[in-house]
């Protein structure tokens, strides 16, 4: 920087050439000097200021903002446990009308810190005393090994055991709380729940994780922490369960039966109301699966889903009903029933001799398998499998339950003419009674697809399969099933059943089919003038005793029994009976008005 | 001046300072309370959880069949039928009533305290 200096020589001599004080121009030039200094520092100082204001300024604000945003935000409640990694919460599971089906229920866990134990050979020898099923002596030798510091004794207690344990003493043995999934009603739809058991387990809490059933299948929803509050609502109705159960069970004590199922659905909507199955087990005691032996002769077994068998004539009304919606018969038109049928080296036979030639009616009310055989023959096979396939008898049923994932019905390798012709009359195919119930359905409510389902609110009606005019006529022909045919023991006064038998003889493992081992099935719905309800029974190797001579036939065995729960439930669900002669009329309306 | 604005402003300080450490104070108390209603909310909640389930344990349909059996002599419960359907016209309905007096001279049935007025306006006194 140039300094200006404080006596200019022009200025100096310029002022004594005029007789003025050179002083005064120093001291002006010292004031403008000082004054530039001056000048300059506040500026420095503003600049400072500016800057400390900005820094505070800025400082404010995030501090302000920060205050606005707790503000702003929702206060929530800091749980208590809420830290812990393991939540034990499980949603509740309800029936269709919110009574409890699975609920939680806190109880304590036992283990032990040897560290803090005093006498643990004595703590041993208590806790054996108390548990019948603790080995005192393993105990000891966990409780006294220096290189174990915890021990999981028990993983539920009773509050009775809780006392006893708090009473040895033993500051070592610890309880943890535990929530215990609890099904109150038993071995009820036990085979729809499934069970749960422990997964990761903490000391202050332990997951329960689902094993089978909708147990596993909603596990993720059940223990999802935003819908823990929200119970999970079943379409099964816990009075009809109980009250199918009781009939089915005594029906498999008289019949003395290997097992039974039971399916009870909205026609509909697809919703199971009812899903049994016989023998059955206690969720709340789950046994382990079975080593050894058949897995379908297993309690744990659900016959209703898991089981695909072939169910022999039941499987007749969907042979007809296609034949009818194409347009081949009418239910008047005569179809010939010469037995028995000869296709190659197979034989084809009925029960009994119908004559030369029946109704269309007449064949499904008395059970033809050679007519059913020959309307196969003129369907051809590639028809059949495709109308088979629209219903869904070629692939498993996506019901709600772990079990489905793996089942699938067996299908013919070839589907040849020859093995279209016996599953037209229920051999050579296996079907579930549930996927049967669902493709009854279908038969009755007007020809729509429909998709069994367990959780409430989730069902409905899907694509057209047949037409209504279809539909009527099967309605006919399947009341008169049970009104003049196989199934007159279904013949509730006012409840206007309407179904099917089958009677299928058991394939054995080692190829070929029993001779005395029958799984008897009725499929059916009610009232058959609008039918709302499908019902399934199935029993697996019944045998009537009553009469002069062994009876096996679904006619005498799974009938009555489907009779006795239409009997029973029908009035549950606020059906009124109605006189017979209307009912029957309205059937036949229907009928005509389709034709 | 001077003092008297810097006295001020040491006396606004202490009385925010007092305001600051009774806030304080009233929020550790509230939140001490919320601590101690949060865990009696669960206590309850665990207790009406366990209520249900016993509820529904008590319910259950096995044991319902069971008492239904035990106590037949008395109850006479049988499974719901279809004959137990009725129509409206199967109520019945009571006749209707001609003379109004009729009823009156049957009395009334009074519930509750009657409350007694002297004949000359005198003291009101209750009777129980």
């Amino acid at each position: 920087m140039i300094r200006t200096p404080l006596r200019p020589l022009a200025r100096i001599l310029q002022a004594r050439a005029q007789g003025e004080n050179p002083d005064h121009i120093e001291r002006e030039n010292l004031r403008l000097r000082v004054e530039a200094a001056r000048e300059k520092s506040r500026k420095r100082a503003e600049s400072r200021l500016l800057v400390m204001a900005m820094l505070f300024l800025g400082g404010f604000v995030l501090i302000g903002a920060q205050m606005a945003l707790q503000a702003a935000t929702e206060p929530m409640q800091v749980q208590r446990g809420a830290v812990e990694a393991i939540s034990s919460e499980r949603a509740e599971i309800l029936d269709r009308q919110g009574r409890i089906l699975a609920t939680n229920l806190t109880t304590h866990a036992l283990y032990a810190e040897t560290r803090h134990m005093i006498d643990p050979v004595r703590a041993a020898q208590e806790l054996g005393r108390i548990f019948d099923d603790v080995d005192a002596a393993q105990l000891e030798r966990q409780f006294t090994d220096p290189n174990r510091r915890f021990v999981w004794v028990r993983p539920r207690l009773s509050p009775e055991q809780r006392q006893a344990v708090h009473d040895i003493g033993e500051p070592g043995l610890m309880f943890g709380p535990r929530k215990m999934r609890l099904y109150p009603n038993g071995s009820l739809a036990a085979h729809v729940l499934g069970g749960a058991s422990f997964g990761e387990q903490g000391v202050r809490a332990a997951e329960i994780i689902g094993v089978a059933g909708v147990e596993h299948h909603y596990d993720e929803r059940l223990r999802d922490p935003a819908l823990v509050d929200q119970p999970l609502s079943l379409t099964i109705d816990l009075t009809l369960q109980a009250v199918v159960t009781e009939v089915l069970s005594s029906g498999v004590r008289m019949l003395n039966a290997r097992g039974a199922s039971a399916v009870l659905m909205d026609s509909r909507s697809g919703e199971v109301l009812v899903l049994a199955s016989l023998p059955d087990f206690d969720p709340n005691l789950r046994p382990p699966p079975p080593t050894e032996g058949e897995p379908a002769d297993s309690v744990l077994f659900n016959r209703a889903v898991q089981g695909y068998y072939e169910l022999g004539s039941v499987m007749k009304s969907f042979t007809v009903a296609q034949a009818l919606d194409e347009g081949m018969i009418t239910p008047e038109t005569m179809l010939d029933t010469r037995t028995p049928m000869q296709v190659g080296r197979f034989r084809i036979s009925d029960f009994r001799n119908y004559g030369p030639q029946l109704s269309t009616t007449d064949v499904i009310v008395r059970s033809s398998n050679v007519a059913t055989a020959r309307l196969a023959q003129r369907i051809g096979a590639e028809s059949q499998r495709a109308f088979l396939d629209q219903l869904g008898f070629l692939e498993g049923v996506p019901i709600e339950l772990a079990e489905t994932r793996r089942a699938r019905p067996l299908l013919p390798g070839n589907w040849s003419e020859l093995s279209a012709m016996t599953i037209s009359y229920g051999h050579g195919l296996s079907t579930s009674p549930l996927q049967l119930a669902s493709g009854y359905a279908t038969l009755v409510n007007g020809g729509y697809r429909v998709q069994p389902t367990l959780e409430k609110g989730q069902g409905g009606m899907g694509a057209r399969v047949i037409s209504e005019r279809t539909s009527a006529q099967l309605r006919y022909m399947l009341h008169q099933v049970v009104e003049r045919g196989t199934a007159s023991f279904a013949r509730i006064p006012g409840y206007g059943v309407g179904g099917k038998t089958g009677s299928a003889d058991k394939p054995r493992s080692t190829g070929g089919y029993y001779e005395n081992k029958v799984l008897a099935t009725f499929a059916g719905a009610f009232p058959m003038d609008d039918p709302r309800y499908v019902l399934i029974v199935t029993l697996d190797e019944p045998v009537d005793t009553t009469g002069s001579e062994a009876r096996r036939t679904a006619g005498w065995t799974a009938v009555p029994v489907a009779g006795e729960i239409v009997r029973r439930v029908a009035p549950l669900m606020g059906l009124e009976p109605r006189p017979v002669a209307e009912i029957d009329l309205a059937v036949r309306n229907a009928l005509t008005a389709a034709r | 001046m001077r003092s008297a604005l810097f006295l001020l402003s040491v006396v606004a300080m202490i009385a925010m300072a007092f305001w600051a450490y009774r806030e304080n104070h009233n929020t550790r108390q509230a939140m001490a309370e919320r601590t101690a209603l949060t865990r009696e909310i669960a206590s309850l909640t665990e207790a009406i959880s366990v209520q249900r389930a016993e509820w529904a344990y008590l319910n259950r349909p096995d044991r319902l069949r069971e008492l239904v059996i035990l106590n037949f002599d008395r109850l006479l419960l049988l499974p719901m039928g279809a004959q137990q359907f009725g129509s409206v016209t199967q109520v019945v309905y009571p006749e209707p009533i001609s003379d109004p007096a009729e009823l009156l001279d049957e009395g009334i049935e009074v519930f509750g305290a009657i409350e007694h007025v002297a004949e000359f306006g005198a003291n009101e006194e209750q009777l129980p």
